[in-house]
C-alpha cells in the first residue's frame, strides 16, 4: 500500500509553519517586530530558561515571524529543523562553529563561493581550524584528503562559479564511512531543483538572500539539519554528545535526539554569536518562498533558452552549464537535477578582458552587480570582483579565466534578454576588432 | 540513567538531574517505535519540581538494549521490575499512545506499586490497520509515513511547532527512522493484540487522567468512550486542534494538564 498523501511542495511553499494568527486572523505571517517577550508567570519564566517549556525569549535566539521561515525551509528541505541567520556567511559559520574545535580539519571543495573560500582559507585557520580544498568531480580526492582530525565535509551542489556538480551522493558515503557528516551550500539549487538530504547530505545553508528570497531586498541565511547524521556513533562530536557546561551541562543527543544539532546551534551559536535575522528580513524572505516553485521553473526556463542563444554565438568561446552535453557533468546533472540546473552560468566571449569589460559596460537590462538570483538578471566579472583576492592559479583551480563573465538570468522575458545579450555581444566584438588581443 | 532489567541494559532520562526514587518518582512510558526523547519538555519540568523522573526507553527502543517486549502485558509486569531495579515503591505512571495502554495495564496488574496514571493518546481496544502492521512487518518506510501522517493533526502537518524552528513533520519521521527492524511491527501488534484492556479497567482503583486529542486518527476520540465507561472516575481532557502526537503537537498545554493532574489527582474508583 502506498503512505498516505501528505502536502506537496508547491502547498508547503506557501504555508509551511505558519497558520492564520490565532488572535488576530491574519492571513499572512505577521511581522512580530520585538526584541523580547513577557512571561506568563515566574514559574514559566524559568522553565522556559531551563528547556522545560517551549517558547520565545528574546529575539537574537529565536522569534515567531523567524520560526515560520526556520519550519518552512525545514518542510522542504525535508530536515528536522532550522535556524535563521543574519546571512548565509552566518549560516556556514554556524555549521562549522557547533560541531568544530580549534585543532579541527575540513576537507572542501575547491569551487566555492569567494566568501566561503575566505572563510575556510584565511579566517578559519586564525582559529585553529584548517581545510584542504579538492576537486569537486574527483570525490576520491575527498577521501584521499580526510584526516584524523577532519570533522566535516562541505561542498556546493552547483560549484561557483564553474557549475562543477557535486556528486553528493557519492561524496556523503565517503564521508559516513569516515564518521564525518557533509554540509551542502544549496544556495544555487535551493530545495526546488535538489534536496541534498534525499541524496545523502547531513546539513545544508542557504544564502536566503539569492532565490528564496528572489526579491534582492534582504540578507539573511538559514542552516538546516537533516536529523540523520548518527553524532553519538562517530565519537567525534563532543559538543553534541558530552554535557556542555554552558548549558545546564545538556546532552544534546541525549535530550533532542534527531535534532541535536540545530537545538545545539541555537541554545550556543545563536545565543553566543549572535548573528541573528531581523523579523522583517524573515517576513521578506517568507514572501519569496511562496512563490519559489513558480520563479525557479521560470528561471530556468529562461536560462535554457539564454544558454541555448549563447552557445550558437559565434563571439562565445564557451558556455558552462551543466544540461549542455560538453559540460563535463553532464550526466550527473541529469541524475542530480532533473528540473535543471539553476540560473547562474558562466560563458567566455572572444576577445578576452578587454572585449570582456566592453560587454559588461554596455548590456543594459542585466545589472552589473555582485549578487545572485535576483528576480531581476545579473553579469559580473569574477576575476575583478568576487573571486578579486584569488591569484591566477587559484583562479585557474576554481575554474575562472579572467575573461569569464557570470550571469544570473531572471525573470523577464526571455526575448528581452537575449536582445540585451545579443546587442552587448556585438558591441564587445568591435572592440575585439578594435583591440586584438 | 542506566539500570539493568532482564539482564539488559536499560536507559531512562531522568530530566537532567540525578534520580530520587524518594521523590515522588513519576515514569514515562512512550509509545510505538518513539523513545524518551518525546517526554524531553515535560520531564525536565518535573525533575526540576519536586520529581524523581524516569523517561524510559522500552527494551530495544532508544538507548535500551534487548528484544522488543510483544505484548502489552509483559510491558506492564516490565514497568514492575524496572521499578525494582530503580528502588521505586510506588509511582506515577504517564503513557503515550501504546505506553498509554501499557500505564492502563500496569495500574490493573500492580495496584499496590501506581499511585496515579495518565494515559494520553489512548484508545482500548488500540486495533492498528492490516496495511500498517504489513509494512511494518516488512520494514517498510511506508510504515512510519503512515504513523507519522495519520499520527500528526492536520494542522500540526503544516506546522506551528511551539519549539521554534523545528518541523514536527520532520521530526516525527526521523525518530521513528532510528528504531530498529522489527521494533515498530512488535510495538503495533501489541497494541493491535491487546484485547482484554477494558476488562482490566475495573481492577484500576488510582486516580486515572486522560488526555486525548480532538484530531486524533489513530486513537479517535470516540474509539476512547468504551474505556471513558469503564473507568467512570478518570478525569478527561480533550485537547482541540491536537492529533495523537499531543506531546509534539501541543508541548504547552499536555504540560499544564500533567501539572494539574499531579496536583489534584481525580478521585480513586
Amino acid at each position: 500500500m502506498a503512505s498516505p498523501d501528505q502536502h506537496r511542495f508547491d502547498t508547503l511553499s506557501l504555508h509551511a509553519g505558519q497558520r492564520p494568527d490565532p488572535t488576530t486572523g491574519a492571513r499572512a505571517t505577521p511581522i512580530y517586530q520585538t526584541t523580547s517577550f513577557v512571561f506568563r508567570d515566574t514559574d514559566t519564566a524559568a522553565a522556559l530558561f531551563n528547556a522545560e517549556r517551549a517558547g520565545h525569549v528574546y529575539s537574537r535566539i529565536s522569534n515567531p515571524t523567524n520560526a515560520v521561515l526556520e519550519e518552512r525551509i525545514s518542510a522542504l528541505e525535508g530536515g528536522v529543523g532550522a535556524i535563521c541567520t543574519a546571512s548565509g556567511q552566518a549560516a556556514m559559520h554556524l555549521a562549522i562553529a557547533t560541531i568544530i574545535d580549534a585543532g579541527s580539519h575540513i576537507v572542501s571543495s575547491r569551487s566555492l563561493y569567494g566568501g566561503s573560500h575566505n572563510l575556510l582559507a584565511y579566517t578559519m585557520p586564525r582559529f585553529g581550524i584548517e581545510t584542504t580544498f579538492v576537486d569537486p568531480r574527483d570525490p576520491d580526492a575527498f577521501k584521499k584528503a580526510i584526516q584524523p582530525n577532519t570533522r566535516l565535509v562541505f561542498g556546493e551542489i552547483l560549484g561557483n562559479p564553474g557549475l562543477d556538480v557535486l556528486d553528493v551522493s557519492t561524496v556523503s558515503k565517503i564521508a559516513h564511512e569516515a564518521g564525518l557528516p557533509l554540509l551542502i551550500d544549496s544556495t544555487f539549487t535551493t530545495p526546488y531543483l535538489c534536496r541534498p538530504f534525499d541524496h545523502g547530505a547531513d546539513l545544508v545553508f542557504h544564502s536566503a538572500t539569492k532565490f528564496l528570497g528572489g526579491h534582492g531586498i534582504a540578507i539573511g541565511g538559514l542552516l538546516v539539519d537533516s536529523g540523520r547524521f548518527d553524532w553519538e556513533a562517530s565519537e567525534k562530536f563532543p559538543t553534541l554528545t558530552e554535557p556542555y557546561p554552558g548549558f545546564h551541562n545538556m546532552d544534546f543527543v541525549e535530550e533532542y535526539g534527531p535534532a541535536a544539532f540545530i537545538m545545539r546551534a541555537r541554545k550556543e551559536g545563536a545565543r553566543d554569536f549572535g548573528a541573528c535575522m531581523s523579523p522583517s528580513t524573515a517576513f521578506h524572505i517568507l514572501q519569496g518562498i511562496e512563490t519559489l516553485p513558480l520563479r525557479m521553473q521560470r528561471h530556468v526556463d529562461n536560462t535554457r533558452k539564454v544558454v541555448a542563444f549563447l552557445d550558437a554565438h559565434d563571439a562565445v568561446d564557451w558556455v558552462g552549464y551543466p544540461e549542455l552535453p560538453s559540460h563535463p557533468d553532464h550526466a550527473l546533472a541529469k541524475s542530480l537535477l532533473p528540473r535543471g540546473c539553476g540560473a547562474v552560468f558562466s560563458f567566455g566571449l572572444k576577445g578576452g578582458r578587454a572585449a570582456g569589460r566592453r560587454f559588461i559596460e554596455t548590456v543594459r537590462i542585466f545589472s552589473h552587480l555582485a549578487n545572485v538570483g535576483d528576480a531581476k538578471s545579473l553579469v559580473i566579472h569574477p576575476a575583478s570582483t568576487t573571486h578579486h583576492r584569488m591569484d591566477a592559479r587559484a583562479l585557474q583551480a576554481a575554474g575562472i579565466t579572467e575573461g569569464t563573465i557570470r550571469l544570473s538570468v531572471g525573470l523577464e522575458d526571455a526575448d528581452d534578454l537575449i536582445n540585451d545579450l545579443g546587442q552587448a555581444i556585438k558591441a564587445s566584438q568591435k572592440v575585439r576588432v578594435a583591440e586584438p588581443t | 540513567m542506566n539500570l539493568l532489567v532482564d539482564s539488559h541494559d536499560v536507559y531512562a532520562y531522568t530530566g537532567a538531574q540525578d534520580f530520587d526514587a524518594a521523590r515522588n518518582p513519576l515514569i514515562f512510558i512512550h509509545g510505538g517505535g518513539l523513545d524518551h526523547t518525546v517526554w524531553l519538555l515535560q520531564s525536565r519540568y518535573f525533575a526540576h519540581h519536586g520529581h524523581g523522573v524516569m523517561a524510559v526507553d522500552l527494551p530495544a527502543h532508544g538507548r535500551s538494549g534487548g528484544a522488543p517486549l510483544v505484548s502489552i502485558e509483559d510491558m506492564a509486569d516490565w514497568i514492575g521490575r524496572l521499578m525494582d531495579a530503580s528502588g521505586i515503591e510506588t509511582a506515577t505512571l504517564i503513557g503515550h499512545s501504546m505506553g498509554a495502554l501499557v500505564v492502563h495495564e500496569a495500574a490493573a496488574r500492580h495496584p499496590v506499586r501506581v499511585r496515579s496514571i495518565v494515559t494520553i493518546g489512548i484508545s482500548v481496544p488500540m486495533p492498528v490497520t492490516d496495511a500498517l502492521l504489513s509494512a511494518a512487518k516488512a520494514n517498510e518506510h511506508d510504515a512510519m509515513d503512515m504513523v507519522n501522517i495519520w499520527g500528526h493533526g492536520a494542522g500540526a502537518q503544516l506546522g506551528g511547532n511551539q519549539v521554534p524552528g523545528m518541523w514536527m513533520m520532520g521530526s516525527g519521521v526521523r525518530l521513528l527512522e532510528q528504531s530498529a527492524p522489527g521494533v515498530l511491527y512488535a510495538d503495533l501488534n501489541a497494541c493491535n493484540e491487546y484485547r482484554d484492556g477494558l476488562e482490566h479497567s475495573a481492577l484500576i482503583e488510582c486516580p486515572v487522567q486522560v488526555i486525548l486529542g480532538r484530531d486524533d486518527r489513530m486513537s479517535p476520540v470516540r474509539a476512547a468512550q468504551p474505556l471513558l465507561q469503564a473507568l467512570a472516575h478518570a478525569r478527561v481532557t480533550v485537547i482541540e486542534n491536537c492529533g495523537h502526537m499531543l506531546m509534539a503537537e501541543k508541548p504547552g498545554e499536555v504540560l499544564d494538564l500533567l501539572i494539574a493532574a499531579l496536583k489534584e489527582p481525580a478521585g480513586s474508583a
